[in-house]
């Protein structure tokens, strides 16, 4: 068999990208996230609007930045503002989407960055916190969610909740006092998306990746995702679109060789 | 006000507003020349174990001169405000002056990938993360600071660990009656802020990427501006709508070219990769972090003298080319990853 045209991180990039939409407002994380909205703006949404924590808002950005705060996040802005305005108007509710990654995630969305180990005083591995996530799982109308999947950080319960999912699930974000409505939309990794469930908001295989066997998605998860009877097939990249990747991340930071 | 959680974390950088204002009050208004040197500046403002935040966004108009200058001098305890620390927070946890730590976000260096001086620190308990917050958290403390007032209200944190190990509190809102959070307001010991200019007085020129210095200026108890160039008051009193930080607010102006080194300067330099990568290489180890501190810091007489161990003229002059699309970037700890195969 040949070698396919495109890695499975151009697979999950390019099927980030497919998630937003033209037109809507999108709060972006260093990586995958930039890509994805930095590939969406050049294919299907020109008029997406791009949100930089540091103050960006509406830039045009050509080749993916090293930070969500350098130089390259201006690039063709429409403004380059403050931290205190994006996260302000985010509050208050401008920010259609937020696109974030993480170390571990459970069922229901939840994220931690902030350290593995037995308890937080005397961490194993400490991870950089929250930073502008937290903020973004907040704050955002509403998030996806982007990260590699193994068995070990898909996980039952996460060390550490520093980024909000689905808390507990059903109404726990509203009890905790966060905006109405917020929360995870869906979850790309390179088995598949998934979506939440909206009785249970627990995690459910919405499409599954080209080659991927079905059974590998709970092979790699230490909590069940729900399968249904009918789930989508993610389609692959076109050659185009591998091309487009390679330009917009020219060295390869994100996207790899 | 019912309170309904109290963060856990340890409460840095908060005084009654009454005691700020006293505070400022004693603070001249006057048109002084406040220029000296980064050495003059630290030893007059840094005082071991206070509560210090630095300007920027964690590599991006940092002010190196003054990391550097505060390591070399063996500034000790002081307690950081971890609001998107990077390179800034790294080279001062491997300098030593670094014992605690509020971590917004530290101990990484975004797509460069995790920092293993920093998380060695924090692992080895050298250095204690004493509460966590967000950025947007950490950038209202700052609000509030600047704005007189004890809290801000936001519905950032809620129902998350990030909160319960802050020095936040969560109470019902007298109007929705839903829960909110409070952050309580800082005023820091000490900023450093790196800007593009400023005149002798201190007024300080931008071109954009101001993140949260507005905030952090104001609050701040001392500050001390490190800029890439001195310019004539009359150039700011032409167009006073670009001054971001006014003149009052400032202690001192430290006038460093290059400043921000191996950082990113919006318009002027990006980030020199080759001395981060060599940063991030040699601080894994002890006897590596010993070496870089010699090389760069103990045995460097000067800013200048630094610079040109970094390549000096011509190799700010690629930074700048660099910094506007015209060179190719060349990133050492980028190529290692590549070639160990990197991610599929």
């Amino acid at each position: 068999m040949s070698e396919p045209h495109y890695t499975n991180t151009h697979l999950m990039a390019v099927t980030a990208a497919k998630l937003l939409l033209d037109e809507k407002s999108v709060f972006v994380g260093t990586g995958l996230p930039m890509i994805a909205a930095m590939f969406a703006q050049r294919t299907h949404a020109p008029n997406l609007l791009l949100i930089f924590e540091a103050g960006s808002i509406g830039p045009q950005v050509k080749t993916l930045p090293i930070s969500v705060g350098d130089s390259r996040t201006g690039y063709r802005a429409i403004s380059v503002s403050v931290m205190h305005d994006n996260m302000s108007f985010s509050q208050s509710g401008w920010t259609d989407y937020g696109f974030l990654g993480g170390a571990e995630i459970d069922m229901y969305g939840n994220l931690n960055t902030t350290y593995i180990g037995a308890d937080w005083d005397n961490p194993k591995v400490r991870l950089p916190g929250s930073g502008g996530g937290n903020d973004v799982a907040s704050l955002s109308q509403n998030f996806f969610i982007i990260i590699r999947q193994t068995k070990r950080n898909f996980v039952e319960k996460v060390t550490f909740i520093t980024s909000p999912g689905y808390l507990t699930g059903p109404g726990a974000r509203e009890a905790a006092g966060l905006p109405a409505n917020g929360g995870p939309l869906n979850v790309i990794t390179q088995y598949g998306v998934y979506g939440f469930q909206p009785d249970t908001k627990r995690m459910y295989l919405k499409s599954l990746h080209p080659g991927i066997d079905v059974s590998e998605i709970n092979a790699n998860s230490s909590f069940e995702i729900i399968i249904p009877e009918h789930y989508e097939m993610t389609p692959e990249p076109t050659v185009e679109d591998v091309a487009l990747l390679r330009e917009l991340d020219p060295n390869g930071m994100a996207i790899g060789k | 006000m019912k309170i309904l959680q109290e963060g856990e974390g340890k409460l840095i950088g908060w005084h009654d507003p009454d005691e700020q204002r006293a505070w400022v009050q004693k603070k001249t208004r006057a048109m002084v020349d406040k220029r000296m040197s980064i050495s003059d500046a630290v030893k007059k403002y840094v005082t071991d174990g206070d509560v210090i935040a630095m300007g920027g966004f964690g590599h991006i108009r940092i002010s190196m001169a003054a990391i550097y200058e505060m390591v070399r001098q063996k500034v000790r305890n002081l307690t950081m405000m971890g609001k998107t620390g990077v390179h800034d927070i790294d080279v001062m946890i491997g300098g030593g002056i670094v014992s605690e730590v509020e971590v917004a976000y530290c101990f990484g260096h975004e797509m460069r990938g995790l920092s293993k001086c920093g998380r060695n620190a924090v692992e080895s308990g050298k250095v204690k993360v004493v509460s966590e917050i967000s950025n947007a958290g950490h950038q209202w403390r700052f609000l509030g600071g600047m704005m007189g007032v004890p809290f801000i209200p936001t519905r950032t944190m809620l129902g998350s660990d990030t909160l319960k190990k802050s020095s936040a509190k969560v109470v019902e809102d007298p109007w929705t009656k839903k829960p909110i959070c409070l952050v309580p307001s800082a005023n820091p010991d000490i900023a450093f802020i790196h800007v593009p200019r400023c005149d002798i007085y201190g007024n300080c020129q931008y071109d954009g990427y101001v993140v949260e210095d507005f905030e952090i200026a104001r609050a701040a108890r001392k500050l001390v501006i490190t800029t890439e160039e001195i310019i004539d008051n009359e150039v700011i009193r032409e167009t006073p709508w670009r001054t971001v930080i006014p003149g009052f607010f400032v202690d001192a102006v430290v006038e460093v070219k290059y400043g921000s080194h191996p950082c990113n300067m919006p318009g002027q330099y990006y980030f020199d990769e080759e001395v981060i990568s060599e940063w991030l290489d040699m601080s894994k180890t002890d006897e590596g972090l010993k070496q870089w501190l010699d090389k760069y810091i103990y045995n460097v007489k000067d800013f200048d003298e630094y610079l040109e161990i970094c390549g000096g003229k011509e190799k700010m002059e690629y930074l700048y080319k660099l910094e506007h699309y015209q060179a190719p970037l060349k990133a050492p700890w980028l190529d290692r990853k590549l070639n160990a195969g990197g991610k599929k």
